[in-house]
């Protein structure tokens, strides 16, 4: 079996979520001996507002993916950056939304190249290579992660007339609120609707899907994120250090809910003292979670780091005594099961898909600020609470495992095969 | 000859609020939820199962007969919330043909934590007991039929008992079956009556199981496994939570209709009879001694006290909890001690545990939580606001003892200096 796969991040040129998924779930399939042509972006290099690139360099060598045996990784050059600076910097066009419905429509033709630099001609160009790419290669089913290459998507499965496999890591709704793009949010319907089965990364996203695009709940299955298992034993033995460390890690945007991570910030300072509250990411909101910490008066208390990646993010967490992730709406929350598999606490918003199949950990309203804060003070106060979630917690994320999750995949694969075989005796 | 002794547990925790650190009230129970749980409860099982109760006690007309031990703090609620159900148990009291049991008042685990507070709280439960039902207990069963080989020397010491009930776990019996009176060894008066645990859990836990391969369980089937004791037991002891009928075991299982026809079922062999805890000690003497070195309760498949003391949390909780007695008791205040109390009820550490909450189970049966950890955190703040509360009552109180130190000063001109010193420092 093999599948063209169309993604947007793979580490180490990552950003979020997105990009570890991609890389564990790829890897599990592998093992699972399915090949699997991987085509991604090639990234600029050049930071955009607050939001690092993440496309693949020029300099992504085979023996960086030696660990691969079935996968081979095609690189196309177009600017592709994902999330939430999409939404503040693309306006809703129509005609752009258009152009690149009858682009995947047709299957063959391109849209007008007018739109350079923008997101929008972005998606177009990777379509354009994605279909190039896709002519002189073979397989079976065509797996689309995320809105960006839908497009390419719909496009390749028409030239080739196999079966499409959207996967949903986020939806429009998740990363904007009620600020709906609407080109983007066509996109996206456009592609649930060219594609033989959506994964959902939870039943939260699922219901999204459902409820906001028009698609039958019989269409969608939900096959959830997994953790790279970080193999270092049960506990770690935290350095003597003087405060006490709640981490926030992710992108510092609307969707990510800083300014809630602040405002239970505050109210536990008036509790305890020795703490520090250490935001680590980037975003659009970044300026403006820094000012309203100092309006507050615990700019002292916030530590803002930045983008982490790689050790660094294994630093954070290995220096925090707490892990919350307040997200507004977050399809699954992937930070907060490697949280739990490096033994840290984690403090996660309802609001998240990951909350609905974790038991061991604590949970809140991300809008209920003094719950939250509750939260917070109870896990820094009482060592008893720590201990018994960061253990049951590493134990639970044990049993998310990228193999299960691929194997599922791998099943929704053989339906849409099956299918499109039987249509076409049809 | 085999009796039947029926005897069943009746309690609903009183329930905490959320209360968060940032909370200052005093009132720490969710008197919403407990009163709406109460009577909840109250008519799917407690009102039905005490009609049908004593419409067999009256069909039977003596011959069938049962025991039940009613928590204190399920008591108060009941008087609040559903008082038609305390009519109905003082009606079963007047039968003649019910027996009421003695346990602590709060439903607690004092026993392993505070001798003093256990034999108060034995004691306020029994003094409950005589008021409202006119009996005076005699047979004693500690919080989830939690026993040791300590518990029979505490018992004795406060007097007045004549049996104590424990669960017949495999692991105390050795060779030997439930179906009989026994002695512990730490006591020459009382007795030890043993939870049949497979009959007893064939109703309460695997009634309604359609995976069980005795399902349908009809008392026709039931009275056979009790007439197949003949021979080799005295007494099958039928241990169980009252909320077995209508809640536990919803109505539609056939619960009732099981029990309605249990009682003639039973008694269509000739050797066979019912009898209440008191009669049983009285007609059977003990056969052996069973020793109980460790701790068991009838809790999970454990048998043990892993439910309430099976991780740190918990552990924290009621070090901490009992930790406080001494200064609840000095405030001498009756609203903080009963509230003490009050959180000494076992279900608040039940919540707290995280055995199997993964796989989501009977621990879940009205938890008010979302999670042990939630549990934990709720207990945690309500205890921490409590020793303030006991810390400034403390406060208050040595102005009043001034007051009576002056007046005893001013009677007796040449008191005690030192004790008058004692004071002073303490304001």
């Amino acid at each position: 079996m093999k599948t063209f796969m169309l993604g947007w991040e793979f580490p180490p040129y990552i950003s979020g979520g997105l990009g570890t998924a991609c890389y564990g779930l790829t890897k599990a399939m592998d093992k699972l001996g399915i090949k699997v042509t991987f085509v991604l972006p090639k990234g600029t290099g050049n930071p955009v507002g607050s939001v690092k690139t993440i496309g693949v360099n020029d300099s992504l060598t085979a023996a960086q993916f030696e660990e691969f045996t079935n996968i081979s990784f095609r690189v196309v050059s177009s600017n592709l950056r994902p999330y939430a600076s999409v939404s503040s910097r693309v306006h809703a066009n129509y005609d752009v939304g258009k152009a690149l419905l009858e682009l995947a429509g047709a299957g063959m033709k391109l849209g007008p190249d007018n739109y350079t630099g923008d997101i929008l001609a972005a998606v177009n160009k990777y379509a354009e290579k994605a279909l190039i790419i896709a002519g002189a290669d073979d397989f079976d089913v065509v797996h689309a992660h995320d809105w960006m290459t839908y497009p390419a998507g719909k496009a390749v499965s028409c030239q080739s007339q196999k079966p499409l496999v959207v996967h949903v890591h986020s939806t429009e709704f998740d990363r904007s609120g009620e600020h709906v793009n609407q080109a983007v949010y066509d996109i996206e319907r456009m592609g649930m609707h060219a594609a033989s089965k959506i994964i959902a990364v939870s039943n939260l996203t699922k219901e999204t899907i459902v409820k906001h695009y028009g698609v039958p709940p019989s269409k969608v299955e939900v096959v959830y994120n997994a953790v790279e298992h970080n193999g270092d034993g049960v506990c770690h033995i935290p350095a003597e250090k003087k405060d006490k460390i709640v981490l926030f890690l992710g992108r510092i945007t609307m969707q990510k809910g800083p300014e809630y991570f602040l405002a239970a910030a505050k109210k536990v300072l008036q509790v305890i003292d020795n703490v520090k509250f250490v935001m680590a990411g980037s975003g659009d909101m970044m300026h403006r979670i820094i000012e309203m910490a100092a309006q507050m008066g615990i700019g002292n208390k916030v530590l803002f780091t930045g983008f982490l990646s790689g050790e660094d993010v294994n630093r954070a967490y290995k220096m925090a005594d707490l892990y919350v992730m307040p997200s507004v709406s977050e399809p699954f929350g992937i930070s907060s099961l490697e949280a739990m598999n490096r033994n840290v606490p984690v403090l996660m918003s309802k609001q998240s898909g990951i909350a609905e199949i974790v038991t061991h950990a604590l949970k809140v309203d991300f809008w209920d600020i003094d719950e939250m804060a509750n939260k917070m003070i109870a896990v820094l106060k009482r060592p008893q609470l720590k201990d018994n979630l960061s253990k049951n917690g590493f134990h639970e994320s044990n049993k998310f495992n990228w193999g299960d999750s691929a194997a599922k995949v791998k099943n929704i694969y053989e339906e849409v095969i099956e299918q499109a075989k039987s249509k076409e005796k049809n | 000859m085999a009796s039947v002794c029926f005897y069943f547990q009746v309690h609903q925790p009183q329930r905490l609020r959320h209360y968060t650190i940032f909370d200052q009230s005093a009132f720490y129970l969710d008197e919403h939820k407990n009163a709406e749980i109460c009577r909840k409860v109250a008519n799917k099982c407690y009102l039905p199962t005490n009609r049908l109760m004593l419409e067999l006690i009256r069909k039977y007309k003596g011959k069938f007969k049962i025991a039940y031990s009613i928590t204190g703090v399920l008591l108060e609620q009941l008087e609040k919330f559903a008082p038609e159900v305390m009519t109905t148990f003082k009606q079963l009291a007047d039968t003649g043909c019910v027996e009421y049991l003695c346990e602590t008042y709060y439903h607690s685990l004092s026993f392993l934590y505070s001798k003093d507070e256990f034999i108060e709280q034995v004691k306020a439960h029994r003094q409950t007991i005589q008021r409202l039902f006119g009996q005076t207990p005699r047979i004693f069963r500690n919080t989830e039929l939690i026993y040791n080989n300590g518990l029979p020397p505490v018992i004795d010491q406060i007097g007045g008992f004549d049996a104590i009930l424990a669960e017949g776990a495999d692991h105390i019996l050795g060779y030997r079956n439930a179906n009989f009176v026994y002695r512990p060894p730490t006591s020459t008066k009382l007795k030890l009556l043993l939870k049949n645990y497979r009959l007893s859990d064939d109703i309460a836990f695997r009634f309604s199981n359609r995976d069980w391969s005795q399902w349908p369980l009809t008392a026709d089937k039931f009275a056979a496994w009790i007439n197949s004791v003949n021979g080799c037991g005295n007494v099958v002891n039928l241990f169980m939570d009252y909320e077995t009928f209508g809640e536990h075991q919803w109505e539609d299982t056939g619960i009732f209709n099981f029990l309605r026809h249990l009682p003639k079922a039973i008694l269509r062999h000739p050797d066979n009879n019912f009898k209440t805890p008191s009669e049983v000690i009285r007609f059977y003497p003990p056969v052996d001694t069973v020793d109980v070195p460790y701790t068991i309760s009838w809790a999970d498949i454990e048998r043990d006290l892993s439910a309430w003391k099976g991780n740190s949390m918990q552990e924290n909780a009621l070090a901490e909890l009992y930790r406080l007695e001494g200064k609840v008791k000095e405030t001498e205040n009756p609203d903080i001690i009963d509230i003490w109390r009050k959180l000494q009820t076992s279900d608040h550490f039940y919540y707290m545990c995280t055995k199997w909450f993964a796989d989501g189970d009977v621990h879940k049966y009205f938890n008010p939580y979302d999670s042990p950890y939630d549990a934990y955190i709720n207990f945690m703040n309500v205890l921490d606001n409590l020793d303030h509360s006991c810390s400034e009552a403390i406060l208050k109180k040595p102005t009043r003892i001034y007051e009576l130190v002056a007046e005893r000063q001013s009677r007796t001109s040449n008191d005690n200096v030192a004790n008058t010193l004692c004071f002073s420092e303490r304001t």
